[in-house]
């Protein structure tokens, strides 16, 4: 799964550490970083941190996948 | 028929069966990509995109992709939506023409649109001397190629990096080697870190955090050479006052150049500082008449701030890059006064030592600043910026959640020094220069000139300056 986070609106209330913390971490005190690419497995524990987060920063792909990208 | 009907037939037939085409496959190109779609545009949409990936966000490259925690391939943006494209990526766009309505492309193929967006960002600035950038163990940070290959260097445990530029990604590598435990000596041609985006007064702090994180830190320098070893591999970098350093990696972070070369004899009002366009995102030509067909979005646009006296802004921010192709795509297909502004508040974000910076609001517009909450000592503090007795800018160290706060009050041109926010308010709370580098020093910007008497004739044309 994909996801992002929009920094600028983190406010680095922890919650997605909290919640999945093989996903989510910070360095210091509100310094967020983070896998953008979990495995599936991880699907359930992302989705609980996206819902939790305050400020809702937490952006999941709702469609997977590229789509008919050729190189040329 | 009247005009109205035929203007809105035709505007319902462009939705149906126009073609966009997007040249930029990053953040911007797939963010206005899924704004198109959103807005019920079922034209034919082709995006181009000079590097062979699918779109991926940078942010992380310069930070939990350099620790090789993350890797570079694991940065590919979410899609939000399906945006049936013709994707072209691999191939750069190499021309303009407006008459014919074309994209050229580097394989020799030309595209047709009806419009366009132009969403083509920056490149990182290389270090001059092309023989020494050449060298083994030299890196730029821009894209994720150029991730992966630093992390590798990182990773075989370099004995010393050298950085050159303490901007935000200089800074931001040098935190990395710090936390690998890698010897860095960050060279910086201006007083302190971070001074150009900042000023010297928070400039001061990160370079005492730099310091108390074991960076060699040496600013008012400059990196003179850069020497190789015979087989090609970078040994040392020689400085500007005769001193030299020892180092296997060497990371330039000079900045970014836009990529505007391409758009070269398009008549757009695109340059060295990038493709001037209204706030609704409409790519002005050279004479400053807007366009109808051709749009900007994200680090190559340049707008008009209304906050900020209307100059001409070029925000290389994340949030820029979305809502700027946001805006941008829904004007595409969109008539006036249907049209939305891109009126964003800039904001960034920086993680480095541990210590996370934001800001709101452009730093550089102010010469005040004032520090209004939390401890310098401790590195958690909020400090906002001033220009003519108001509130014009906002950083904070491990404060963030205050920036709103202090956005509302930039919104709404709020008083400089601004009301105290009631809590954890620092002892003294006196404003002092912000101490920003000098605008006024001589630069080798090109100039424009306006030509010809008649109005038809009086055109604007582009001279590089040359020395």
């Amino acid at each position: 799964m994909r996801i992002v986070v929009d920094l600028n609106r983190c406010q680095g209330y922890a919650q997605c550490v909290y919640l999945a913390h093989e996903v989510f971490r910070l360095n210091g005190q509100e310094a967020l970083t983070y896998e953008p690419n979990p495995d599936d497995e991880r699907r359930l524990q992302v989705e609980r941190a996206a819902a939790a987060c305050p400020v809702q920063a937490i952006v999941i792909a709702r469609v997977d996948g590229a789509e008919g990208i050729a190189t040329s | 028929m009247t005009l109205r009907a035929t203007v809105a037939e035709l505007v319902r037939e462009f939705r149906a069966s126009g073609r966009i085409v997007i040249v930029g496959a990053s953040l911007a190109g797939l963010r206005a990509a899924e704004t198109l779609r959103e807005e019920g545009f079922t034209g034919s949409l082709t995006i181009i995109g000079d590097e062979p990936y699918e779109p991926y966000d940078r942010p992380p490259l310069s930070k939990q992709v350099l620790k090789g925690w993350v890797p570079a391939d694991h940065t590919k943006l979410p899609r939000m939506r399906e945006v049936d494209a013709d994707w072209r990526l691999g191939v750069a766009a190499t021309g303009l023409d407006r008459a014919t309505k074309r994209v050229r492309l580097a394989d020799g193929e030309q595209v047709p649109y009806d419009r366009l967006l132009i969403a083509t960002g920056t490149r990182a600035r290389q270090w001059p001397n092309p023989t020494e950038a050449a060298l083994q163990g030299v890196h730029t940070i821009r894209s994720r190629d150029d991730a992966e290959q630093l992390q590798k260097a990182l990773a075989e445990s370099p004995s010393r990096v050298v950085v050159i530029g303490a901007g935000f990604i200089g800074s931001e590598v040098a935190s990395v080697c710090r936390e690998l435990g890698i010897p860095v000596t960050v060279v910086e041609r201006g007083s302190a870190p971070l001074v150009g985006a900042l000023g010297g007064v928070i400039g001061e702090i990160a370079a005492q955090m730099q310091r108390d994180h074991g960076v060699d830190l040496r600013c008012g320098l400059g990196v003179s050479s850069l020497e190789g070893d015979s087989g090609g591999h970078v040994r040392r970098a020689h400085l500007s006052d005769g001193t030299a350093v020892d180092a296997d990696v060497v990371v330039a972070s000079l900045g970014s150049i836009r990529n505007v070369e391409w758009l070269e004899g398009s008549g757009l009002a695109a340059g060295f500082w990038g493709v001037g366009c209204d706030a609704g995102g409409r790519v002005f030509d050279i004479n400053g008449v807007v366009t109808d067909s051709i749009y900007v979005a994200g680090d190559v646009a340049r707008a008009p701030h209304v906050l900020y006296e209307y100059q001409f802004l070029a925000m290389e921010h994340w949030d820029n890059a979305v809502f700027g192709a946001e805006v941008a795509a829904h004007n595409m297909v969109n008539l006036e006064p249907h049209y939305h502004p891109h009126l964003l508040l800039p904001g960034f974000w920086s993680g480095q030592f541990g210590v996370n910076i934001k800001s709101v609001g452009v730093p550089p517009f102010g010469d005040e600043i004032v520090f209004t909450q939390g401890s310098v000592q401790e590195r958690r503090f909020a400090a906002a910026y001033g220009h003519r007795g108001r509130i014009v800018a906002a950083v904070t160290f491990d404060h963030g959640k205050w920036l709103e706060y202090y956005g509302k009050l930039i919104e709404r041109s709020g008083p400089f020094p601004p009301p105290p926010p009631g809590w954890d308010q620092p002892p003294d709370m006196k404003p002092m220069p912000a101490e920003f580098p000098d605008p006024r020093v001589p630069t080798a910007v090109p100039d424009v000139v306006l030509t010809g008497h008649a109005p038809s004739e009086r055109t604007a044309e582009f001279r590089p300056r040359r020395h």
